[in-house]
């Protein structure tokens, strides 16, 4: 490697020279098979809406069922986002700094939301938190399910690893130096983790916000049965665009799908941000 | 006074025993509610009318079939994907070329779509109102409410996953391996199949158990493209919704039960890797 970017001044060349074969044959496949199966559908979709023209995306956007489906969806999504930072950082916290019986065990099962299938837990969370549930019936007359809060309490369960597994290996490698220097200087305990620490584990936080919140926004599977889905109250955006296809209203299920794929990448934008802003900034991440 | 000060004397860098307790407890009340009772309750309901019950929840004909299909779907989806995350992960790990990050965006995107969305742009595709539908429909040709549909949705929701695991564990091998193999006198396929492989095969199963519990549990993108026909596009997760739908609780949570199982023996292999061979081997985020 060394001897042939010596030898040539690579600086606009499209690759670099390197002696290990195979280049052009995986990286041709990858992009044809990245543009068969991802690319080109999604293409597909945002072709369809410029068929529908400015005026036919925002008369779909701005139906009133549409808009509350929306506002369901990243309402729900933030406010599960909030909860699991807080219960995230927590149990990152727990996990990396306290040893107690059954740790390994919970460590293990933080990752439960990214193996179990998603239908299985809205069945699970719609039985538990329903008015007769284990759960449920202890809140009543408060209901969860079938109301907006039983689709934050799914999308709680959903969003959940994403923050701790984003947070954890940071804290993992927090200098103890540092803590025992802000003692020194007579910081307290709390003044120590929240002056000290938290704002280093910062842009570990807003990562895993922000994962969390992109995922519970396009989240159906776990929602869709805890939701009571009553339009204009308890109906997500992505449950409005089966409804849409299942009456064969693909414009409306297209502009839909669109709105929410551009916020989404929008999103995607902002985590690349913070990570790269976090790299300047702390060097990790 | 001095014996006060020697009982309240802790290290100043750490909690005190009682805020301690207090964390851990209010962890586990949260985890709770949010992770193990609803893992419990899975099982519970399964085997509430007992295991002959819940036997024959599981032999019933059409579960029976979704059993199938989801087998099926997954042993396709699953070995395409991994094709392509070797592919994809040696082009991107072993070489230098201009536009490498937005690449890897790319091949990230499918995490960020909603999986009715990934369902959707199916069926804009091969729809009747498509063009590619109506033409493959005149050769007999189906891929929507058929099984090829219910793969490609699939396989792009589990697209990255292999690729995933693998690019950031072979960028940091290096090329160094691979050189020293080639100028001894291999070539680039046995570099690969004897040198590569065996430096990535850990990362690489538990990229692939990853990409497998997705497949077999994928519920959003399948519904759309499934038409969810008994007993013939019918996958697994289509079977316990329709279940649970017609208030056939003991037999939905039985299907579910069996996904939750799948979950459960994902995550018992994925501790196993982690602990066997440290967080390097099977470290990335998905």
């Amino acid at each position: 490697m060394t001897i042939t970017t010596a030898a040539t001044p690579a600086r606009w060349r499209v690759k670099q020279p390197s002696i290990i074969p195979g280049f052009g044959l995986t990286l041709g496949f990858s992009l044809a098979y990245l543009s068969l199966i991802i690319l080109i559908p999604i293409a597909g979709l945002l072709w369809r809406t410029a068929e529908l023209g400015w005026s036919g995306f925002f008369s779909i956007l701005s139906d009133e069922r549409t808009l509350r489906a929306l506002y369901v969806s990243f309402g729900t999504a933030f406010i599960a986002a909030l909860v699991n930072v807080v219960f995230g950082t927590l149990l990152a916290w727990v996990l990396t700094r306290y040893r107690f019986p059954g740790r390994r065990l919970i460590d293990a099962m933080v990752d439960l939301p990214f193996a179990l299938p998603t239908a299985v837990a809205g069945i699970a969370f719609a039985s538990l938190y329903a008015p007769n549930g284990w759960i449920g019936s202890i809140f009543m007359p408060f209901r969860i399910a079938f109301t907006p809060i039983g689709i934050v309490i799914a999308l709680i369960f959903i969003g959940l690893p994403f923050v701790v597994r984003t947070v954890q290996p940071i804290m993992e490698e927090i200098d103890k130096e540092v803590e025992e220097a802000a003692a020194t200087l007579g910081a307290n305990r709390f003044q120590t983790i929240f002056k000290v620490l938290l704002p280093g584990l910062t842009p570990a936080i807003l990562t895993g916000f922000a994962l969390a919140f992109a995922r519970g926004v396009g989240e159906y599977g776990s929602v869709i049965f805890i939701a009571g889905n009553i339009p204009y109250v308890s109906e997500i955006a992505p449950l409005l665009i089966v409804i849409r296809l299942e009456e064969f209203n693909y414009a409306g299920a297209t502009a839909i799908a669109t709105i929410m794929l551009l916020i989404s990448f929008a999103m995607l934008l902002v985590i690349n941000l913070i990570q790269a802003w976090s790299r300047r900034r702390y060097g990790n991440v | 006074m001095s014996e006060n000060r020697r009982i309240s004397f802790r290290n100043p860098a750490d909690e005190s025993f009682t805020t301690k307790l207090l964390l851990v407890a209010v962890s586990l009340v949260f985890l709770a509610f949010f992770l193990f009772l609803p893992l419990v309750s899975v099982f519970f309901e399964a085997f509430r009318e007992g295991w002959v019950t819940y036997e024959e929840a599981l032999l019933e004909p059409d579960a029976w079939a979704a059993i199938q299909l989801t087998l099926l779907v997954a042993a396709i989806a699953v070995p395409l994907n991994l094709i392509f995350g070797l592919a994809a992960s040696w082009a991107i790990a072993k070489f230098e070329f201009k536009g490498k990050a937005f690449l890897i965006t790319l091949i990230d995107l499918p995490f960020s779509i909603s999986p009715v969305i990934s369902g959707l742009v199916y069926v804009l595709l091969f729809g009747s109102g498509s063009l590619l539908g109506p033409f493959l429909k005149s050769y007999g040709i189906e891929i929507l409410f058929a099984v090829p549909g219910i793969v490609l949705a699939t396989v792009f929701v589990t697209f990255p996953f292999v690729a995933r695991e693998l690019i950031p564990l072979m960028q940091d091998q290096g090329t160094g391996d691979e050189e020293a193999a080639l100028s001894l006198g291999a070539s680039g396929w046995q570099t690969f199949w004897y040198v590569t492989l065996p430096n990535i095969k850990w990362g690489l199963l538990y990229g692939v158990l990853l990409c497998n519990a997705r497949a077999m549990g994928e519920f959003g993108a399948v519904s759309v493209v499934s038409g969810r026909i008994r007993g013939l596009t019918n996958t697994m997760p289509l079977h316990v919704e329709i279940l649970y739908n017609e208030y056939n609780m003991v037999a939905a949570f039985a299907v579910a039960s069996l996904l939750a199982l799948l979950a459960l023996v994902t995550l018992a292999l994925k501790t196993f890797l982690e602990l066997r061979f440290g967080a390097g081997a099977a470290g990335g985020r998905h």
